[in-house]
C-alpha cells in the first residue's frame, strides 16, 4: 500500500451501503469505502494503457494496430544481431593437456588438519577423483572415505558462493577495507580486542603467519577449538612426561596390540597407513602363516573391535580400570590397586586380562597398547605407562612434538574466549573454518557471549549457523582450490597445489590472515611459498620447490622422534565412579565427522560401519540393554543427561557395552546446506566441555512413536549359509584346504566345451581377513562411477544405488558378537544367471568375462537382477543422477556415462581404466602388465584387500592369490563360475582364551 | 450327432437342461438380439459402467504419473524386482485361458454345451489379455522403447535374446491375443449379420453391416466359416497349454528359490484355468440374472464350469503339495528356506490365506448343493480369484523377499500406485466388458439355435 493508504472509515462505509439502493456488490471493504488508496491500487493492478479493448468505438481499429506492431516486434527482436565474440582454438596447446587424457597432480587431503596425501585426477582442469599418493606415509596408495568425498563437497551447489556483510554481497575489496577501519583501534592498544578461533591446524604456514599477527598484536590472542579433537591424548601426554608430545604408532612391527576402545584402523588421521600395516601383517599365504593379535577393549563397537582377535565389550568408563589391570599385571609399578580393582578378580574378564597381559609381556617392544582419542586423559596415561614398562618405546610407539603449532585444550582455550566475550573485552572475532554456534559445548555459553562481539567475521566453505551470527562471511576455498600445507600423522609435510581456481571466489585462511599484516594482501601461493623459501633460502629453492609440490610432500620432515621420560604418577588415576542411569557416549560421526561434512550426499548416503545406517545418526544401545528399557530400533526417545534433553530414535547395537548409549555427533545441523538440513538429531545439545566424550546419569524416555531410519541391510544372520567361510589360523595350519571343503563347486555338466578365454580374462580377489570395513571403496566406486545419490526416502525402499557393498554379518551371542565383512561387487560370473533372462540383449559376457551392462539398450524389466544370487544390480527407479545442477556436471568421470531413469547399472570392474590400460598397451606393442590396473575400489583400499587384474597371467597377483587355499567362490553351489572370489577370514586368537 | 443332441435337450431327473424347453429360433433370436437392439439400456447396466470407466479414469491417471515418474512410484526395490505389475500380469492372463478353453478344446472335443457361454467367455478372454498385455509394459523401466523386445529389422542389428523367456512371452502373448481375437471376431460373423437385418438404427444397420464383412448366410459362407473356426480352433488349442506354460517359464528358467521348478508350467496351466473359470463364473452368475437369461444359461452350464474348476483345484492343489515336497526333498538349503519362508515367514498370512482360497474352499464343489447354488458358486468364485492372485503374489514377491544373501533380504509393500494400477485395470476390464454386452451379442445366436430341436429337424 502506498503511504497515502488511509485507514477504512467504517462508519462512512455503513452510511454508503445505507444510502444505495437495490443490490450493491462489493469484494473488498476498500472497494466499498471507494477511497484514492484503493483507486491506485485498482489502477496499479489493472493499468488503463493495457486495456486495449475499452469502449471507445475506435477500439477495434486500435486492437487491430496494437496486434499487427506486437507481430512485428515480435519478428525483429529475432533479427537482432548478436555481438561478435570470436573463440580461439589453442594455437600452441599447452603440454600434457589431452582431452580424454587425465592428468594428476600432488596435494593433501586435510582432514582435522592432518594431511593425507592424495593424488587428484583431473580432466582438463577439472578434478575429479582422489587417487591415494604412494609415496606418502600416511597414504601409501590408500584413502578414506573422507578423502574420496572431497570432490563433491569441491562442486557442492550449497558452498557459500558470495562474500557478504550482513547477508548482502560485497566486495573483497569491502571486506578488507572494513577489517582495517577496526583495526586501526587495535593497533593502538596491541589489539587487546582481538581474538582469532581456529580449529585444529598444522600448517607450518600458518602458524607462522599467526606469530607475526600476534606479533603485530601482542595483546590479541588465538584460541582454538576442534569439536572432536584429540584432547585426551595431548592431557594424557603432559600427565605421562610432563609435556604435549604428539604419539604414533609402528603397527608393523607390533605382534600384539592391545585397542582400549580406540578405532585406530578406521578413523583418526593415521588410520589409513595403520590399516595397511595392521593387515599386511595378518596376510597369510601359503606357508606364511604368521599374524599379528589383536586385543580390544570396547564401550561402542568399532571397525577395529570387529577384526580384534578378541574383543571384550566394557563399560566406558570401566576402561580406565581395565587399563590399570593391564597395567598391574604386565609390572607397571605404582598403579594404585587400593581400591580393589574389580577386574583383577576372578572371573572371565579376569582371565581375558590375565592372558591378554601375558600376551603383552612375552611381546616386549612388539607389542602396542593403543588408548582411544576419545578416552580419558588417564587410560592415555596408563597406556603410556605400559607401552614404557614393555619397552614398546621407539619400536612400536614412536613420541615426537605435537603436530599442532598451538596445543591447547580445547575445551579450556573456548571457556577462555566466551569468559573474554562476556566481559566484552572482545571486540573483533575472527572465526576461521569452525561452526561453534552450533558445536560448542552446551554449557560454553559460546551462542548467547559471541553477540557481544562487536565485530564478528566467519571464514567457511559453507554459510553455516555460525555465519548467521556473524557480520561478515567470507566464502573459504576448498583445499582444491588453493595453496596451503599440512602435516601428516608423523609430521611430514605436504605443500597442497590447488586443481582449479576457486569456483566461487573463495579466500584461504592464508590470505585471510594476511589481511591482517599486509597491504596489498598477497596470494595464497605466495603466502606459502614465501615461508617456504625462508626455510630454504638459496638458489636451489626453485627447485626443491618444484620437487616438493609435484612429489606431495617435503622428504625428511617427519619430526624426529624424541627421547621422553616417563614419569607419570599413575597412582593418581582414581577410576570415575558410575553415577545413577545409563552412560552416554559421545563420537564423531564415521563419515560426517563433528558435522563439517553434513552436507555431503556420498558420505550421508554411504553406510555406516556395523549398523549401515545412512542419512541419520541415532542412539545405539546394546540388545540387552534395549531389552531392559523394552525399546525396539527405531523407536523415538527423550534422552535426558543432565538437565538437557534431545530426542533420538534407538538403533540396537550387537557388541555395545552394557547400560550404555553411543550419540553421533555431526547431525541436527540447520544451516547445513539442502543435503544436511534436518537429518539426525543434534547430539551437541547434550555434551559438556567438561565431559566432552563420556558421562552417565542419562535417562532414557520412551516416547511412544517411531522414527524412520535408513539402513542398507536389514539382516546381520547368514543363516547357517555359507557366505563369509572363517576360521582360526591353527584351523588353516592344520586343514589348509577348510574353506574349500565348504564351498563346493558343482562338477560343469554340459555336453558344450566352455569358452576359452585366450587373451585377458579379468577377475578379482578379496581376502576377507583384511578387510576392515572402512567404506572408502564405496565412495571411491561412487566417485569414478558417477553413482547418484539417492536420499533417504528411496534407502528406506532400498534402493540405494552403490555397486559395491559391504556386507557385515555376525556371528556368536548377541551381546559380543563376532563381525565379518564381505565387500560384495558385481561377481562377473562366467554362467551369469542374469545374461540368460534379458530380453533385450542388454547385459552380455566379452571375450575378456567381464560382465557388461549396456545402459542404452538397457529397457528396465529388473529381470536380472531378481535373477541375481548375489543381488549386486541396482536400478535407477526415477531419474536419480542429477542431469541439471552446473556444478555437478563437473565432478562427473568423463569415462562413465551418467545414467538415466529406467536403467539397470552395476559394478563394471571398472571397464573404463580397463580399456584405458589396454589402449595404452595396444600402442605399445606389449600385454597389460600385473597391477597396471586398479580398479577404483583396489586402488583406495588401505589393506589391500581387493587384488584385480588377469587371472590368465599365472604370475600376477589375483592369479596367485586365487590359488591360495583359502580362496573359495561365493554361493559356489549355484556354479555360476563367478570371477570375484573371496579368501576365507582368518582370526588368531590366543589359544589360552579359547575354550 | 442326433443321440447327443438328444441327451443334451431331453431333461432328465435330476440333470437341468441345456436350454430350458420351448425355445424356438425366432425366440433364441429376439432373445438375444434384443438385448442390444431393441431394448432400453437398463439402470443396472448404466451403474456398473459408470463405476467401471471410473476406474479406468483412475487407471489413466496411474499410468501417466508412472509414465512422468518412472516405476519408481510402485513399490518394488531391490531384491524384489517385480511386485504387482507383474502379479496382475500372470493373474489377468489365466483369467484369459478359460474362454479359450471353453471356445476351442470343447468345440474340439464336441462340447456343445458351451454354446451358449463362449461368447462372452471368449471376449473375456480378449479383455483379459489386454489388461494383461499391459502390465509388462507398464513395469519397465524405459516403457517407450518396448519395441526392442521385438525381433524388428533395425540398423543395429540387434534382435532380441532368444534365450530369454521374456522374448517367449512376447511372442506368447502376442499370438494368443492375435488368435483368439480372430477366433471370437470370425465366430461373431453370423450374428453381427442377424443384427445388421435386424437394426433399425441406419447408424448400426452401417456399423454391424461393415463389421459383418457381407455376410449372408450363403451355403458357401457356412462351409468356409465351420472350416476357418476348425481351424482357428486347432491353432488355439495348443495355445491355451503353451501361454501359461510359457509365462510359468519367466520364472521356472530363473534361478530363484520358490521359482526354479519343473512344476510350473502344467501347474500354472491349471492355475490358469481354474481362475479363468471362475471369472466365467462370476461373470455368467449376475449377467443371466440381470438379463434373465436362465434359460439358455442354465444350472447346466453353471455345474459343468464348476465341475472344471473342481478337477483344476485338484490339480493346483497337488502341485502345492508336491512343491513343498519336492523342496524337503530336494535337501537344497536355499529351496527348503524359500519354502519355509513362505509358511512361517513374514508373509505367513498371505500363503495360509492362499492355501485357504485355492485350495480348502473350493473342496465345497464336490457337494452338488453348493455346485447348484448360484449364490455359493459366486463366492466360490471370487474366493478363487482372490487366491489365484495371492498364488501370484507369493509366487512372486515371497520368493523374491529373501533369496540367497541374507544381506540382501528386504520386505515389500505396495504403494497406492500400486493398488491403484491393478484397480484400475480391472476396471478397464469391466468397461470393455459391459460395452461388448451392450454393443454385440453375448451370447451366440446361431450356435445356441442348433441345439434347438428345430435343428435337429432340418436334418
Amino acid at each position: 500500500m502506498s503511504e497515502s493508504y488511509q485507514y477504512l472509515d467504517l462508519a462512512a462505509i455503513r452510511a454508503r451501503l445505507d444510502q444505495s439502493r437495490g443490490r450493491e456488490y462489493w469484494r473488498t471493504l476498500e472497494e466499498l469505502a471507494d477511497s484514492k488508496a484503493f483507486e491506485e491500487l485498482l489502477e496499479r493492478e489493472f493499468p488503463r494503457q493495457a486495456a486495449v479493448w475499452d469502449n471507445d468505438p475506435a477500439g477495434r481499429r486500435q486492437f487491430l494496430k496494437l496486434m499487427g506492431a506486437s507481430m512485428a516486434l515480435a519478428g525483429l527482436s529475432a533479427c537482432t544481431r548478436q555481438p561478435t565474440e570470436a573463440i580461439m582454438p589453442y594455437v600452441r596447446q599447452p603440454e600434457q593437456v589431452i582431452p580424454g587424457k587425465p592428468l594428476y597432480f600432488a596435494t593433501a587431503v586435510p582432514e582435522t588438519a592432518v594431511a593425507m596425501g592424495v593424488l587428484v585426477e583431473s580432466h582438463l582442469g577439472r578434478p575429479t577423483k582422489v587417487e591415494g599418493n604412494p609415496d606418502h606415509p600416511a597414504s601409501l596408495g590408500a584413502t578414506d572415505a573422507i578423502a574420496q568425498a572431497s570432490v563433491l563437497e569441491l562442486y557442492d551447489p550449497d558452498r557459500s558462493q558470495t562474500l557478504s556483510y550482513l547477508g548482502d554481497i560485497r566486495p573483497w575489496s569491502a571486506f578488507l577495507g572494513a577489517v582495517r577501519e577496526s583495526l586501526a583501534p587495535q593497533t593502538a592498544k596491541n589489539g587487546a580486542g582481538l581474538r582469532f578461533l581456529t580449529g585444529a591446524t598444522t600448517s607450518p604456514t600458518l602458524a607462522d603467519q599467526f606469530q607475526t599477527v600476534l606479533k603485530k598484536f601482542p595483546a590479541a590472542k588465538w584460541h582454538r577449538y576442534e569439536p572432536a579433537g584429540r584432547q585426551a591424548v595431548l592431557a594424557g601426554a603432559r600427565m605421562a612426561f610432563g609435556q604435549p608430545v604428539h604419539t604414533y604408532y609402528n603397527i608393523a612391527k607390533a605382534d600384539v596390540i592391545l585397542a582400549l576402545d580406540s578405532d585406530f584402523l578406521c578413523s583418526g588421521p593415521a588410520s589409513v597407513r595403520y590399516a595397511s600395516d595392521f593387515a599386511a601383517r595378518r596376510r597369510v599365504r601359503g606357508n606364511q602363516t604368521a599374524m599379528n593379535r589383536l586385543y580390544a577393549i570396547e564401550s561402542s563397537p568399532t571397525a577395529s573391535g570387529s577384526k580384534a582377535d578378541h574383543r571384550l565389550p566394557v563399560r566406558v568408563a570401566d576402561v580406565e580400570r581395565f587399563a590399570a589391570a593391564i597395567a598391574v599385571r604386565v609390572g607397571v609399578r605404582g598403579v594404585d590397586t587400593s581400591a580393589g580393582n574389580p577386574m583383577l578378580a576372578t572371573g572371565d574378564t579376569a582371565k581375558w586380562i590375565n592372558a591378554a597381559a601375558k600376551d603383552l609381556a612375552q611381546h616386549r617392544g612388539s607389542s602396542a597398547v593403543i588408548a582411544g582419542d576419545y578416552q580419558s586423559s588417564a587410560v592415555h596415561l596408563l597406556a603410556h605407562a605400559i607401552n614404557t614398562a614393555l619397552g614398546n618405546i621407539g619400536n612400536t610407539v614412536i613420541h615426537t612434538d605435537p603436530l599442532d603449532p598451538n596445543p591447547v585444550d580445547d575445551f579450556e582455550s573456548l571457556r577462555e574466549l566466551v569468559a573474554d566475550m562476556d566481559a566484552g573485552k572482545v571486540e573483533m572475532l575472527v572465526i576461521v573454518g569452525g561452526n561453534p554456534v552450533y558445536n560448542a559445548p552446551a554449557d560454553s555459553g559460546f551462542r548467547a557471549a559471541l553477540s557481544k562481539v562487536k565485530l564478528r567475521i566467519h571464514l567457511g566453505l559453507y554459510a553455516n549457523e555460525t555465519s548467521e551470527l556473524c557480520q561478515w562471511h567470507v566464502p573459504e576455498a576448498h583445499f582444491l582450490e588453493t595453496w596451503s600445507d599440512a602435516r601428516a600423522y608423523d609430521g611430514t609435510v605436504t605443500i597442497m597445489q590447488p586443481l582449479i581456481l576457486p569456483l566461487y571466489f573463495g579466500r584461504s585462511v592464508h590470505e585471510l590472515l594476511a589481511a591482517f599484516t599486509d597491504t596489498p594482501v598477497p596470494s595464497s601461493y605466495d603466502i606459502v611459498k614465501d615461508y617456504w623459501n625462508r626455510q630454504h633460502p638459496g638458489e636451489a629453492f626453485e627447485d626443491w620447490w618444484r620437487k616438493a609440490v609435484h612429489d606431495g610432500f617435503v622428504p625428511n620432515t617427519a619430526l624426529p622422534p624424541r627421547q621422553v621420560v616417563f614419569r607419570g604418577a599413575t597412582a593418581a588415576t582414581r577410576p570415575p565412579v558410575s553415577g545413577q542411569g545409563l552412560d552416554i557416549i559421545f563420537r564423531p560421526d564415521p563419515h560426517i565427522h563433528d558435522g563439517r561434512y553434513s552436507n555431503n550426499g556420498w558420505l550421508q548416503e554411504l553406510p555406516k560401519p556395523l549398523t549401515k545406517l545412512t542419512w541419520d545418526n541415532a542412539a545405539l544401545i546394546n540388545p540387552a540393554t534395549a531389552q531392559h528399557l523394552e525399546l525396539q530400533n527405531e523407536d523415538l526417545v527423550e534422552l535426558e543427561y543432565r538437565g538437557r534433553k534431545v530426542q533420538a530414535p534407538i538403533w540396537i547395537l550387537p557388541g555395545h557395552s552394557n547400560e550404555s548409549v553411543t550419540l553421533h555427533l555431526g547431525y541436527g545441523r540447520t544451516s547445513a546446506g539442502r543435503v544436511g538440513n534436518g537429518a539426525g538429531f543434534n547430539a551437541y545439545l547434550l555434551r559438556t566441555s567438561d565431559a566432552p566424550w563420556f558421562g552417565s546419569g542419562l535417562n532414557i524416555r520412551k516416547l511412544g512413536s517411531k522414527y524412520p531410519l535408513a539402513t542398507t541391510q536389514h539382516h546381520h544372520l547368514m543363516e547357517g549359509r555359507e557366505i563369509v567361510i572363517s576360521g582360526k589360523i591353527e584351523e588353516y595350519r592344520s586343514n589348509p584346504h577348510f574353506a574349500k571343503e565348504k564351498a563346493v563347486e558343482p562338477p560343469a555338466l554340459t555336453i558344450y566345451p566352455g569358452y576359452k578365454y585366450e587373451g585377458y580374462a579379468w577377475g578379482m580377489a578379496i581376502d576377507q581377513t583384511a578387510c576392515v570395513g572402512c567404506n572408502a571403496c564405496v565412495t571411491a566406486c561412487q566417485a569414478e562411477n558417477n553413482i547418484p545419490v539417492v536420499g533417504k526416502d528411496q534407502v528406506i525402499m532400498m534402493r540405494e544405488m552403490h555397486w559395491l557393498r559391504i556386507d557385515t554379518y555376525y556371528t556368536g551371542a548377541m551381546d559380543n558378537p563376532e563381525t565379518y565383512y564381505q565387500p560384495v561387487p558385481c561377481m562377473h560370473c562366467e554362467n551369469a544367471p542374469c545374461e540368460l533372462v534379458c530380453p533385450v540383449q542388454a547385459t552380455n559376457h566379452s571375450s575378456e568375462g567381464l560382465n557388461d551392462m549396456v545402459y542404452n539398450r538397457c529397457v528396465g524389466t529388473r529381470y536380472c537382477s531378481n535373477n541375481c544370487p548375489y543381488k549386486v544390480r541396482r536400478f535407477n527407479f526415477f531419474l536419480y543422477s542429477d542431469w541439471t545442477t552446473p556444478s555437478l556436471k563437473l565432478q562427473r568421470n568423463p569415462d562413465v556415462s551418467v545414467r538415466s531413469r529406467g536403467v539397470m547399472e552395476k559394478c563394471s570392474y571398472c571397464v573404463q581404466r580397463i580399456n584405458e590400460a589396454k589402449i595404452d598397451a595396444e600402442k605399445e606393442d606389449r600385454r597389460v602388465r600385473d597391477g597396471e590396473i586398479q580398479t577404483a575400489c583396489q586402488a583406495v583400499c588401505p589393506t589391500q584387500a581387493i587384488v584385480f587384474g588377469d587371472i590368465n597371467d599365472k604370475a600376477g597377483r589375483v592369479a596367485k592369490m586365487k590359488a591360495e587355499e583359502l580362496n573359495y567362490s561365493l554361493l559356489a553351489e549355484l556354479n555360476t563360475r563367478p570371477r570375484t572370489t573371496y579368501l576365507a577370514a582368518l582370526r588368531n586368537p590366543n589359544p589360552e582364551m579359547e575354550g | 450327432m442326433s443321440q447327443e443332441r438328444r441327451e443334451l435337450l431331453e431333461v432328465q431327473p435330476g440333470r437341468p437342461p441345456v436350454i430350458a424347453p420351448g425355445h424356438t429360433f425366432g425366440t433364441v433370436t429376439d432373445k438375444i438380439s434384443s438385448i442390444v437392439l431393441n431394448r432400453k439400456t437398463p439402470l443396472y447396466w448404466f451403474i456398473p459402467f459408470a463405476i467401471s470407466l471410473t476406474l479406468v479414469l483412475l487407471f489413466l491417471v496411474a499410468v501417466t504419473y508412472l509414465f512422468v515418474r518412472g516405476v519408481g512410484i510402485w513399490g518394488i526395490k531391490i531384491p524384489i524386482g517385480w511386485g504387482w505389475a507383474i502379479t496382475n500380469f500372470v493373474w489377468w492372463i489365466g483369467i484369459g485361458h478359460a474362454g479359450t478353453l471353453i471356445s476351442a478344446i470343447l468345440l474340439l472335443l464336441h462340447q456343445s454345451w458351451r454354446n451358449s457361454i463362449n461368447r462372452f467367455a471368449e471376449a473375456m478372454t480378449l479383455f483379459a489379455v489386454a489388461c494383461a498385455g499391459m502390465f509388462p509394459l507398464l513395469h519397465l523401466g524405459r516403457p517407450w522403447l518396448f519395441y526392442w523386445l521385438f525381433p524388428y529389422p533395425n540398423t543395429m542389428r540387434i534382435q532380441p535374446n532368444f534365450r530369454s523367456p521374456l522374448v517367449w512371452d512376447v511372442f506368447a502373448v502376442s499370438t494368443y491375443a492375435t488368435v483368439s481375437f480372430l477366433f471370437w471376431f470370425v465366430g461373431m460373423l453370423p450374428d453381427l449379420a442377424t443384427l445388421r437385418d435386424r437394426a433399425r438404427n441406419r447408424f448400426a444397420r452401417a456399423a454391424y453391416g461393415i463389421l459383418a464383412m457381407g455376410w449372408r448366410g450363403a451355403a458357401s459362407h457356412w462351409q468356409k466359416y465351420e472350416t476357418a473356426s476348425l481351424l482357428l480352433a486347432g491353432l488355439a488349442t495348443p495355445l491355451v497349454i503353451s501361454v501359461h506354460t510359457v509365462v510359468s517359464f519367466d520364472f521356472a528358467v530363473a534361478i530363484v528359490p520358490g521359482w526354479h521348478s519343473t512344476i510350473f508350467p502344467p501347474y500354472f496351466v491349471a492355475g490358469a484355468i481354474y481362475s479363468g473359470f471362475a471369472m466365467v463364473l462370476v461373470l455368467a452368475i449376475p449377467l443371466r440374472a440381470l438379463y434373465g437369461l436362465h434359460d439358455l444359461i442354465t444350472m447346466r452350464h453353471l455345474d459343468n464350469c464348476a465341475k472344471v474348476m473342481l478337477a483344476t483345484a485338484e490339480i493346483v492343489a497337488y502341485s502345492y503339495i508336491f512343491e513343498a515336497f519336492i523342496a524337503w526333498y530336494s535337501g537344497n538349503t536355499f529351496e527348503m528356506f524359500a519354502i519355509w519362508n513362505r509358511m512361517t515367514g513374514p508373509y505367513w498370512p498371505t500363503y495360509w490365506l492362499l492355501i485357504f482360497c485355492n485350495l480348502v474352499a473350493p473342496q465345497l464343489l464336490w457337494v452338488k448343493k453348493y455346485r447348484t447354488n448360484v449364490i455359493w458358486l459366486f463366492v466360490i468364485s471370487l474366493d478363487v480369484l482372490v487366491g489365484m492372485w495371492l498364488e501370484r503374489y507369493v509366487i512372486i514377491v515371497v520368493s523374491l523377499h529373501r533369496d540367497f544373501l541374507p544381506s540382501s533380504w528386504g520386505m515389500y509393500a505396495p504403494t497406492i500406485w500400486d493398488v491403484a494400477t491393478y484397480v484400475g485395470s480391472i476396471g478397464l476390464f469391466f468397461f470393455l466388458f459391459f460395452l461388448f454386452i451392450r454393443l454385440l451379442p453375448m451370447i451366440s445366436i446361431f450356435e445356441v439355435r442348433t441345439l434347438l430341436p428345430e435343428a435337429e429337424v432340418e436334418k
